[in-house]
């Protein structure tokens, strides 16, 4: 099994401790994992404001660097479902098609395809699970609180494997935190005020650290966190799954 | 204009009011998910809504005719109308007629829609709102700010003035039992004075020309039992095929609205009673333009419960006026743009995209994809924001080509952390309630070059 690792932009530019955990993670787990060099984004940036006309560049260039592999894993929700939704190639649409089958967003492919039942970690740990809305609504990642249906939680069962995190109940357990894309500047008072009441429910409910699988939530909620001046972190699932040595600084 | 987001700027600056907003609404969203998860197969019912409407989307002109001749046997008189403005016209026209010059209305969002309490004012005609929370909006001279609960923005106590000077009640009277005891009183000799009485409609019965309308408050039957002439004005879409499909949407629409298990009256309207006229008015108004557009289609099935107002995070916390149109929220959002794509192209980006108002509605739209898709057409259609479009071309540019990638990575990982100022700074929108994430020295790409390459 050949694994194609789909970094997506800002974390390769700003979050890049996420991405080695999960490469360290993946690779721990006896997958062969591959990282194209020249890859960028996935183009969700452009279609969520309007301009998936313009996206057609990105496509061809995701479609070029993962066509190949047997599986794609990205450590985000939202990019994985966007490329799941919304991926096409004008010259290669089979391959395109392809993708928008085996790509996986990391806690998906853990649970699914590897069938993880234990974790060699450690995080002794009050965290609160921040389910982002396109891994949770959107891939499914987790039971959603407007259904009437039975629970369950991938993010959350491969948190209850690391040993000394406790799981914090949220207040509200699936709400939006307001990042949005280009929505958190395009509508900044709303996007912010979302962040804020995020933040705070976390916080009510004791939580040392924040995590989430997408870490546009978490840098949204991070903003929030430092300008407040909180003493609350927050961590990519990934880094937690694969042992943080080192309390995060 | 102001649009969305500047409209929600101005709510959001009184932050205590956001919080109470938000806590009253989600306070019914619980109601609902109470109420709901009650129902071992609430997701089967909603899918059996989903596709009864999706059978009366499909066949609607069939469906509307036999509506119409059923409704004609039974003696109500059927009238067609192509928008708003002749909607009004045919109100207009039926109250002249009787030379009525003041007319009791329960609630009707398509009224709303085609503004007909303006309308009929400037004929000289007087208009009460017999719901309570209609009423409360219509003397404090404001729109609803949601479907199924129009004064949900007003505190009691403001609610309280507004009676005060307008009903008579004692001045700081803020108990919602005498409040509303003054509405009813009010209420009641409107209901006994009026000659014409105007109701909405939920549902209406294709196989019987019956036609169903659903309130808490008895004031629609209190209108129209006492009037000479009921006027029911209802959109195209209303219809259901058969009068056991209220089997399915009768259980889901207040569920799905306020968690209760049925609104308190459920009155089914069939013919009129000796000496009465009853007329039903089929509105258009851009619902069959919606219905050519196969993306937004399923629009259309809307039942108007409001529980994606509710559950919507950004609705909850810019409130209904923000939406500057007579539906508000998830649902408006996708409605407002098939009318005029130049006033609403704000509403489609009006959202996360967070799909929790796609999971709640009864039936079944796809609100939030909806939402996806209205933002390209109107891009496309150049109704987008100016500003954005030159930004998108760079970021596509970046984006399409590696070395570029890399090399604006590069630099705008020094400007961050060599010179915070130029992006922590006032001026850009992030950074007045949010810091900026840290750079760090290298981005993975890097790491990964050096480490593993």
């Amino acid at each position: 099994m050949k694994v194609g690792l789909f970094i997506p932009c800002y974390v390769d530019q700003f979050y890049p401790n996420a991405a080695i955990a999960t490469l360290e993670l993946l690779e721990k787990l006896g997958v062969e994992v591959g990282y194209p060099a020249q890859q960028t984004c996935c183009g969700q940036p452009m279609a969520n404001s309007g301009y998936e006309h313009l996206t057609g560049g990105c496509n061809d260039l995701f479609v070029d660097n993962f066509a190949g592999f047997d599986y794609i894993v990205s450590p985000s929700g939202s990019c994985a479902l966007h490329i799941k939704e919304h991926l096409h190639s004008h010259d290669n649409e089979q391959a395109a098609t392809g993708i928008r089958k085996k790509i996986y967003e990391l806690t998906e492919f853990l649970t699914d395809v590897l069938k993880v039942e234990k974790l060699d970690a450690k995080f002794p740990h009050r965290v609160g699970l921040h389910q982002s809305c396109h891994g949770q609504r959107g891939l499914k990642l987790a039971q959603m609180t407007e259904l009437t249906a039975s629970p369950y939680s991938k993010p959350g069962g491969l948190l209850n494997m690391v040993e000394g995190v406790e799981l914090i109940p949220l207040t509200r357990s699936d709400e939006c935190c307001g990042f949005g894309g280009t929505f958190c500047v395009a509508e900044e008072a709303v996007s912010a005020k979302m962040g804020k009441d995020r933040v705070a429910d976390h916080i009510q409910n004791g939580a040392e650290y924040i995590t989430a699988a997408d870490l546009s939530c978490l840098m949204h909620m991070e903003g929030i966190l430092k300008r407040q001046k909180s003493g609350v972190k927050v961590i990519h699932i990934a880094e937690i799954l694969n042992g943080v040595k080192e309390p995060v600084a | 204009m102001k649009n969305h987001a500047e409209l929600s700027e101005v709510f959001n600056k009184d932050e205590q009011r956001v919080n109470w907003h938000d806590e009253t609404l989600w306070f019914v969203r619980q109601k609902r998910d109470k109420a709901t998860h009650q129902i071992p197969d609430w997701e089967e019912l909603r899918e059996a809504a989903s596709q009864i409407k999706h059978n009366v989307l499909s066949d609607l002109g069939n469906y509307l005719e036999q509506f119409e001749k059923n409704a004609v046997n039974n003696g109500i008189r059927v009238h067609w109308a192509v928008d708003a403005q002749e909607h009004n016209k045919i109100v207009h026209s039926i109250l002249k007629r009787h030379g009525i010059s003041q007319m009791v209305k329960s609630k009707s969002m398509l009224t709303e829609e085609c503004h007909l309490n303006h309308y009929l004012e400037d004929k000289g005609i007087n208009v009460v709102d017999s719901d309570l929370g209609e009423l409360i909006v219509q003397l404090a001279k404001e729109p609803p700010s949601h479907i199924v609960l129009p004064c949900i923005h007003k505190k009691k106590e403001e609610i309280g003035d507004i009676f005060h000077e307008h009903l008579g009640s004692a001045k700081g009277e803020a108990d919602p039992q005498i409040l509303t005891e003054t509405a009813r009183i009010h209420l009641r000799n409107t209901f006994l004075s009026r000659r014409a009485a105007l109701t909405g409609v939920n549902f209406a019965v294709a196989e019987t020309g019956e036609f169903v309308v659903c309130t808490n408050e008895g004031n629609a039957d209190m209108g129209a039992h006492l009037s000479d002439v009921h006027i029911a004005s209802m959109g195209i879409e209303k219809l259901i095929p058969k009068r056991k499909d209220l089997g399915v949407f009768l259980r889901l629409l207040t569920r799905s609205a306020t968690g209760q298990p049925i609104t308190t009256y459920s009155s089914h309207f069939k013919r009129p009673r000796p000496g009465q006229e009853m007329h039903i008015i089929l509105v258009d108004n851009g619902r069959s333009v919606q219905l050519g557009r196969e993306d937004f289609r399923n629009s259309l099935k809307c039942i108007r419960c409001g529980a994606c107002m509710n559950t919507c995070p950004v609705y909850r916390r810019s409130g209904g006026h923000s939406y500057h149109t007579a539906v508000a929220g998830p649902i408006g959002s996708i409605l407002a743009p098939n009318l005029d794509m130049k006033q609403y192209a704000d509403l489609p980006f009006a959202s996360t995209l967070c799909g929790s108002c796609s999971n709640v509605c009864p039936v079944k739209i796809d609100i939030h994809e909806q939402l996806y898709k209205w933002r390209q057409v109107i891009v496309k259609e150049g109704y987008g924001d100016k500003k954005k479009a030159a930004a998108m071309q760079a970021m596509a540019y970046t984006l399409s080509s590696p070395k570029v990638y890399r090399l604006a990575g590069k630099a705008g990982r020094w400007v961050m952390k060599h010179t915070p100022f130029a992006v922590n700074n006032p001026l850009n929108p992030w950074y007045k309630q949010r810091d900026m994430p840290e750079a760090p020295k290298e981005s993975f790409g890097e790491w990964y070059a050096k480490n593993r390459g």
